[in-house]
């Protein structure tokens, strides 16, 4: 059916558009103004949705302990900023700040440790021709679809052992080793599109793999550095589940943790401080995707394309 | 001096042709010309050894995080799962004890299994379809578009933290937003969190409110869709829903195979949100105990190390199983254009 579909209208397009054509494009120009405006009416309603939650959160922060569980509406009745004030004191005797300057040093840490092990690694598959590369290459790739649960209960008793327990080394030492696959295979990615006679004219020059590495490769990786390195930033700003696992001490804490000390220990009392810490907790990484987000959704885009 | 690159894929043949064809075969880059030979080296074999001394050094950090921080403690995982273990005294062999126990005498291991497999196996196709939808929905549009895909991505960046599993118990708890909006249109819900029937609903709603992700790669995949093929097919006079199937969905098969395989992964491993929603309990009647949080619950609270490693194994059993599925049927739907990869 197809097959005698195909030939026949190849003959008789060339008849038909020519006297049709006319009428063929205005009602379809028509169709596209009228569908047009449902579109945006559509995508407009649709945006609000998604991101009603935040502006929830927002006004949120700014109602006063005395309107929570009684005004369910968007606005506050009487706004207030007494909740960043009691945020400002903190929660365990310990100021917000500090939790804050907790999870920004382990997110820049990680945010170092992701981009140089990974960039090393990315290297040598991309440009590296040596025996065992294509079986680790597949093993970097199998651990992108290795769900976490069969090594956290080992990796907890390692680090117990090595009396590594409420320090950030269990938290950092696998992004300076690389074990983020997504990170390795951006670069892969990335080294790949980068000329090849780039290194062969260094090369010739009698530059050996060290030389190109930092001299030709990392230069033009910088977008890649600066895509991978916010999204290191970012997971590593919201994980959960390692600092749950590996730190005790409240002076140790990161926000993460801290909010749920919030969200615990206040949840009836004090909502209106939970709700402004969540919300400060959130500004770096919306921060973040206000100024990069070209890049960001691009470094998205080229890992699904590449796969 | 050899100035002239040898090809490492054509086989040099100089005495040293074992090294170099066992190189050209593991190497998937074999077309690269070999660093022209000084002449203090002695040719092909040489170089060759400097490639793989200079490709392990540079992989050295990533070989230490591979064996020591997964396939190590891989092999510990699966010889604590048929122990028992309480991280005080030294593991005791119990066989495939935590197995059977597992599958015959713990009724919360198999309810949240279950909570666990709904989630994912209803979440993760709600998601990609949403995030297909709305994705052909921008890519119609010419102005705006930026717009709309920054502002729809938003929810990917934050949706894992604490901050939004807080407040999504607000949004979904009793007389809160989303209850209060249903009851002007008459539907008496009452809270989410609590209610057996809505709380798996309610975690599907997060994680589809992230179809962010996975839109912006199909919305790239759709923009290297050729028109030609959508222009032959409208001239044949294929309709849009004709041409969606018979263009769109084959064109972006692999796309929709990779977000298939790694949202699938990912949702296994829902924790934090559930975790803070639930808070730290996986709620009263088990609806939001997925097997992240009892498997955390059972290594970490109660101490039991052995026990959780074997729920851990069963996961990776299942994911195996489930990507094993997804490989074996891409054959049949999985198109790769012309093979231009």
């Amino acid at each position: 059916m197809t097959t005698v579909e195909h030939v026949q209208p190849g003959h008789e397009t060339a008849e038909i558009t020519a006297p049709d054509a006319g009428p063929v494009r205005r009602r379809g120009r028509r169709r596209g103004l009228a569908s047009t405006i449902v579109w945006y009416l559509l995508l407009l309603v649709l945006a609000a949705v998604v991101l009603y939650p935040l502006v929830w959160l927002f006004f949120a922060t700014l109602k006063p302990s005395s309107e929570f569980g009684r005004n369910s509406g968007l606005l506050p009745w009487a706004p207030t900023l007494d909740n960043y004030a009691r945020v400002w004191d903190g929660i365990a005797g310990i100021p917000l700040w500090r939790y804050a300057l907790n999870s920004l040093i382990v997110a820049s840490l990680a945010v170092v440790g992701t981009l140089g092990s990974s960039a090393l690694a990315g290297y040598a598959f991309a440009r590296v021709a040596f025996k065992g590369s294509g079986i680790f290459f597949a093993a970097m790739i199998g651990t992108l679809l290795l769900p976490f649960h069969v090594i956290i209960i080992p990796q907890y008793i390692i680090f117990n052992q090595l009396d590594l327990l409420d320090t950030y080394v269990p938290l950092l030492i696998g992004k300076f080793l690389g074990t983020e696959a997504f990170f390795v295979f951006l670069m892969v990615q990335f080294i790949r599109n980068i000329p090849r006679e780039l290194d062969e004219a260094a090369r010739i020059d009698g530059a050996g793999h060290l030389r190109i590495f930092w001299s030709i490769i990392v230069p033009l990786l910088r977008p890649a550095l600066v895509t991978g390195g916010i999204f290191s930033f970012i997971w590593t700003w919201n994980d959960f589940l390692g600092p749950l696992i590996y730190l005790t001490s409240p002076e140790n804490y990161t926000l993460p943790i801290a909010l749920r000390l919030y969200n615990d220990a206040t949840s009836t009392s004090d909502y209106g401080a939970t709700v402004a810490a969540s919300l400060l907790s959130l500004i770096p990484v919306l921060l973040f995707f206000l100024i990069f987000q070209r890049m960001l959704i691009r470094g998205v885009a080229t890992q699904g394309l590449k796969g | 001096m050899v100035t002239v690159p040898t090809s490492a894929g054509t086989p040099t043949a100089r005495g040293s042709g074992r090294t170099t064809d066992r190189r050209a075969a593991a190497a998937p880059h074999a077309q690269q010309p070999l660093e022209p030979g000084r002449r203090t080296s002695g040719g092909a074999a040489a170089a060759a050894r400097r490639e793989t001394i200079a490709g392990y050094g540079f992989l050295a950090p990533w070989l230490v995080g591979f064996f020591g921080l997964t396939v190590g403690p891989m092999a510990v995982s699966l010889y604590l799962a048929f122990t028992r273990y309480d991280i005080f005294t030294p593991p005791e062999w119990v066989g495939f004890g935590n197995f059977v126990r597992m599958f015959t005498d713990d009724p919360v291991f198999l309810r949240s299994a279950k909570v666990t497999l709904e989630y994912v196996l209803i979440g993760t196709p709600v998601k990609l379809a949403a995030a297909l939808a709305i994705a052909l929905l921008l890519n119609s549009i010419t102005r705006g578009s930026g717009f709309f895909r920054s502002a729809f991505y938003t929810p990917s960046l934050i949706g894992a933290s604490v901050s939004v599993a807080i407040v999504w118990r607000a949004m979904f708890a009793g007389d809160g937003p989303v209850d209060s909006s249903l009851q002007v249109l008459g539907i008496e819900l009452g809270g989410w969190v609590g209610d057996v029937d809505l709380a798996i609903p309610m975690m599907i709603i997060l994680v589809v409110w992230q179809f962010g992700a996975p839109m912006v790669i199909f919305l790239a995949g759709l923009k290297q869709v050729p028109t030609e093929l959508y222009e032959a097919a409208q001239v044949d006079g294929a309709g849009p829903v004709h041409r969606f199937w018979k263009v769109t969905v084959p064109m972006l098969s692999p796309v929709i195979f990779f977000n298939l395989l790694l949202e699938t992964i990912h949702a296994f491993q829902v924790f934090g949100s559930a975790f803070i929603i639930s808070n730290g309990s996986g709620a009263p009647g088990g609806q939001l105990n997925f097997i992240t949080i009892y498997m955390y619950k059972r290594g970490f609270a109660d101490m039991q190390m052995g026990y959780a490693a074997a729920i851990a194994w069963i996961v990776l059993v299942v994911v195996a199983i489930i990507a094993a599925i997804m490989f074996r049927t891409a054959r049949s739907w999985v198109y790769y254009a012309g093979d231009n990869r």
